[in-house]
């Protein structure tokens, strides 16, 4: 590096101090378009959601008070929207992180043709999530010209009504396959950094592949769970696009996730008001959500 | 390694196996796209190859200016976010403050806001600005979309460098500006790339704003698919074709790059 | 310096090479001088005027597409933009875009749903003062009523449909029975149980069932008015909880059960298409623009054995049953109106129709609009279909009455901006009776406290 011979090194200790005094501004640029980004929607969305606002009909303006949150928690659904999204999230997430696991110790092994596999199975990360719900439903899961029906009705079987007799299952099946290959390939790296030594160590002490996959691989990788865990939360919390194109959140209620509650009450009629009240209730969920994540991930991340 | 044949052998069997049933929607997306309408609609394995979805798929929309804006929105994106954060990032590894775990939590709770939730307000505010339907418009909300996850990534990364070599560094006189450019970020490069990877996955493929922010000017891939999916009669060949025209470039990035992904990720964030 | 202003990233690159950190601040800086530049050019003044098309991707509407260069010929100094997108998508858009004003497009595709609504908000510019060769007398009344606000138009019919009963010939003639000129519901139900044959796939009746206002809820509604109910009484009160609506949902839901396909909750028109067009529905009843796609021997593997009759009847005869129609509309707010005019309406003439009837034969041609294409020899030697979508669309009745007086109009849906929350609401709710998550009992009560929470918050009854 050219610094190595500069030859105004003698004001180095004061321009370190500057160092120090500068450096945790840099962080402020950041913050502040994030704070532009954060709060100025923020700042509407909290501002409409106590305004009755309808875009189709300006008339009906005017303060709405606390009556735009009231009508969105009445809801009977409300409350079973909230359970579908935190049943999605913990479902898809403990399938990802589970086989992820699993496949990353898998896809470490040596076997031919390693490389190709690794890709192919990593592939599904890179489809739209309108596209994997659209090949799902009508090419795979459709009872009468899907694969899966095809396949069934082969071996002898009634083939399976997917989306009505286990709706939330199927799209949790599709949301999990959207993002298996994300968790594989993070955890995947994880695995691949574990020291060989270590593992060699235990060998020698006699641990079998279980002993080792428990005590030094699983251990090793908690860290890099907890990142496959904060990045698919951010995603999973918003589930939209699967749930629209396959199910529209029935049968019933039984796929209503909160972002598709607040399109279906407030967006499609474009009750601003409702919409925004629906966006300050999803926030306080992300925030709940996010701390406790964080409360038990946090840690592990040495934040 | 001292594996034996018969565990190489099943191994192989279950990677292959499990490799394979992943990309089996792919695969068989691609497929359909080489089908009729007609025979689409049938799970049959045995039909005749067309590139008719194809020439219909290139006949009706313009693949290489949706492409293009696709290709310079998610890039613009992302060397945007990665300005904005590298900086941050920084600042948060090197020089922790009390409020720093608050800053970084508080960042990537931003991302957690349901964007049906905020149509209107953003919209609102890109008509006043006249962001509508353009492209600088779409790569400042995607590097805000990002940002929370980028700084995050390359703050887990910088993390790891230890403080010493930055140490070093300041005796030899680097400014702060010096220590990000010659000291950090040759040394985090591999981790600020694979950070630079997934972000552009995500650019690439996201399909709430890029559909609602624009019209003809500017609108990426994720139109292009919007204009073939769910019309009034058959389409799933065609959904097929276009799907497999709009995936096309970013998996083949993604198979070259993922060297690069997995072994900068490894340096960081999951070691 | 070789740096010229056409190549500023070779320039700087070979210039930086020396020193490593100089040449990525240097392409960061290109690249976004890079974009900068692309930005410009998309953006770069025009002189003529230039439209932009929101339209959604209905076969009929590509064909626009494809055949606009013929305009772009006619009138050099119009430029044409395309924004093509899904139903949904484009209806968001478009919505979101107009209610802000923010301008974006010049002209809409809109359903007759939109257009009364916005036109009362004055989003729309009025289409009088049409020229006399358009002839507005020819366009078919029901859909022109559909359009028109306090008596003038607000929008011209590229395409309009009904709906209809499909039924297969070869098992009809199989079954030994004969499909009445005027189908019942009662007569239909007997028919279905005939002609199922589940072991070979085949399912009696095919109807919607994926819940959404424009899905299941357009069937479900037509339905209703045809077993004498209605959504709302002249009160606004939701009128969900009745005798009526059980009647027609237990219908519906026995029909599905005993004869209808598997899946049927996420069988939406294009599904349902699907299965008839592959053979396996024995009846289905829905928009008549299916019809051309299942006389397409291209898409159909039943194109020669498909038959027409009327949507059936119910306890009320003559109730609203169905009528859609996709209009192009310009924005009040649009600059370039009298372009955009200029285009509407050549894609609405009569001679497009004879474009589309010259380049693609008489069978495409974009149906539901004008009695001029009804009355065309070519046109009913080519769509056999086409006489019954013409009565269809004449009695379709959507601003009529239904049984008992009701406050609103539409046939397959409630002309208030509301409807598409409540309908998709109530969509899902029936859609759970299906799969027996609810009964019939519990759906209709839930539904009715539902729909008037949605009144009271939207502000109902208004005056």
């Amino acid at each position: 590096m050219s610094a190595t011979t500069d030859p105004d090194t003698a004001s180095f200790n004061s321009e370190a101090a500057a160092t120090r005094k500068v450096a945790p501004f840099l962080v402020m640029p950041s913050i502040a378009v994030l704070l532009a980004w954060m709060i100025v929607p923020l700042v509407m969305t909290l501002w409409f959601s106590f305004q009755y606002y309808n875009l189709i009909d300006p008339s009906a303006r005017g303060f709405a008070g606390i009556d735009n949150y009231a009508y969105l928690v009445t809801d009977p659904d409300f409350w079973v929207s909230l359970r579908t999204t935190l049943v999605l999230l913990a479902s898809v997430l403990v399938i990802t992180v589970g086989f992820g696991t699993l496949l990353a110790v898998l896809f470490n092994q040596p076997f031919p043709g390693r490389n190709i596999a690794r890709v192919l199975a990593i592939s599904p990360f890179f489809v739209m999530p309108t596209v994997s719900a659209l090949i799902w439903k009508n090419l795979l899961m459709h009872p009468i010209y899907g694969v899966f029906g095809a396949l069934a009705s082969t071996i002898g079987i009634q083939p399976v009504d997917w989306f009505a007799q286990f709706p939330l299952a199927s799209i949790i099946a599709i949301v999990s396959w959207e993002w298996l290959p994300f968790a594989l390939l993070i955890l995947l790296t994880a695995v691949q950094s574990l020291d060989h030594e270590q593992k060699e160590a235990a060998r020698m002490d006699g641990a079998g592949p279980l002993a080792q996959f428990f005590f030094i691989t699983l251990p090793h990788l908690s860290r890099a769970i907890g990142v496959v865990i904060m990045i698919e939360t951010i995603f999973l919390l918003t589930v939209f696009a699967e749930i629209f194109v396959t199910t529209s959140g029935g049968p019933g209620n039984a796929t209503t996730n909160l972002a598709f509650l607040i399109y279906a009450r407030a967006l499609l009629q474009y009750d601003i008001g409702g919409a925004s009240a629906g966006g300050v209730v999803a926030i306080i969920l992300a925030n709940i959500v996010a701390f406790f994540l964080v409360r038990s991930i946090a840690r592990r991340l040495e934040v | 390694m001292r594996e034996t044949p018969m565990q190489r052998l099943l191994s192989f069997i279950l990677g292959w196996g499990t490799a394979l049933l992943l990309f089996f929607p792919i695969a068989w997306m691609v497929l359909t796209s080489f089908k009729s309408e007609r025979d689409a609609t049938s799970p049959n394995l045995f039909f005749t190859p067309s590139l008719d979805s194809y020439h219909e798929v290139f006949a009706r929309a313009d693949y290489l200016s949706f492409a293009l804006n696709s290709i310079v929105i998610s890039v613009g994106g992302t060397v945007l976010a990665l300005l904005f954060a590298i900086p941050a990032a920084y600042s948060m590894a090197f020089h922790p403050t009390r409020r720093t775990r608050g800053t970084l939590l508080w960042m990537l709770s931003t991302k957690m806001l349901p964007p049906v939730g905020v149509l209107v307000p953003i919209y609102l505010l890109f008509r006043t600005a006249g962001l509508l339907d353009t492209r600088s418009g779409l790569i400042a909300i995607y590097a805000l979309m990002n940002l929370p996850i980028v700084v995050w990534m390359l703050f887990t990364f910088y993390k790891e460098v230890p403080n010493e070599i930055l140490e070093a560094g300041r005796m030899d006189g680097a400014k702060t500006a010096g220590e990000v450019w010659f000291l950090l970020l040759p040394l985090t490069l591999p981790g600020v790339a694979s950070t630079g990877l997934l972000s552009l996955i995500l650019c690439w493929n996201e399909a709430f704003w890029s559909l609602n922010l624009t019209s003809a000017g500017a609108a990426p891939l994720t139109a292009f698919i919007a204009s073939f999916s769910s019309p009034e009669g058959l389409f799933f060949a065609k959904l097929s074709a276009a799907s497999t025209m709009a995936v096309a470039p970013i998996l083949v990035f993604g198979w070259f790059s993922q060297r690069q992904l997995v072994q900068g990720l490894t340096f960081g964030a999951v070691k | 310096m070789r740096v010229t202003n056409e190549l500023p990233v070779e320039g700087q690159i070979t210039e930086g090479k020396p020193k490593m950190i100089r040449v990525s601040q240097g392409g960061v800086a290109a690249a976004i001088s890079g974009a900068a530049l692309l930005l410009a050019g998309a953006s770069a003044a025009r002189a003529d005027s230039t439209i932009t098309i929101a339209t959604v991707n209905n076969g009929d509407m590509v064909v626009m597409q494809k055949l606009s260069s013929e305009f772009e010929k006619q009138h050099p100094d119009i430029h044409l933009r395309w924004v093509v997108l899904e139903e949904n998508v484009l209806r968001q858009r478009v919505t979101t875009d107009i209610a802000t004003k923010a301008g974006q497009f010049d002209i809409l595709t809109i359903g007759n749903y939109e257009v009364p609504i916005w036109a009362k908000q004055g989003w729309l510019a009025a289409m009088d003062n049409l020229p006399a060769s358009y002839d507005v007398d020819d366009l078919l009344k029901p859909v022109r009523a559909g359009l028109t606000y306090e008596g003038k138009l607000y929008g011209l019919p590229f395409y309009g449909e009904s709906a209809m009963t499909y039924y297969r010939t070869d098992l009809f003639k199989k079954a030994g029975i004969k499909m009445p000129e005027a189908p019942t519901y009662e007569q239909i139900r007997g028919f279905a149980d005939k002609i199922t044959d589940k072991a070979n796939k085949i399912y009696g009746m095919c109807l919607r069932g994926k819940p959404g206002w424009g899905e299941n809820m357009a069937y479900v509604t037509s339905l209703v008015n045809a077993e004498g109910g209605q959504w709302f009484d002249m009160q606004w009160k939701p009128a969900i909880d009745s005798a009526a609506w059980h009647k027609a949902i237990t219908f519906y839901d026995d029909i599905l059960k005993a004869d209808g396909p598997p899946g049927a909750t996420s069988n939406g028109f294009n599904e349902n298409l699907a299965l008839f067009a592959s053979g396996h529905c024995g009846m289905w009843i829905d928009a008549t623009v299916a019809g051309g796609m299942l006389y397409d021997k291209k898409q159909s593997s039943v194109a020669d054995k498909v038959g027409f009759a009327p949507m059936p009847t119910g306890a009320f005869v003559g109730a609203p049953t169905w009528l859609w129609s996709w209009n192009l509309a310009i924005p009040a707010s649009s600059k370039q109106q009298e372009a955009a005019r200029t285009f509407v309406t050549w894609a609405t003439s009569k001679e497009y129709i004879q474009l589309v009837a010259k380049t693609n034969g008489w069978v495409s041609v974009p149906p539901g609009t004008r009695v001029s294409t009804y009355e065309n020899a070519d046109y009913q030697k080519a769509a056999p279909f086409a006489g019954f979508v013409r009565k269809a669309i004449e009695v379709a009745n959507p601003n009529g009455q239904t049984q008992q007086p009701r406050p609103y109009q539409g046939a397959q849906f409630v002309a208030i901006p509301e409807f598409q929350g409540i309908g998709t609401q109530v969509g899902q709710t029936i859609a759970g009776t299906l799969t027996g998550q609810t009964t019939v009992d519990q759906a209709l009560k839930s539904a009715q406290a539902a729909t008037e929470r949605t009144m009271h918050q939207a502000g109902y009854p208004k005056n």
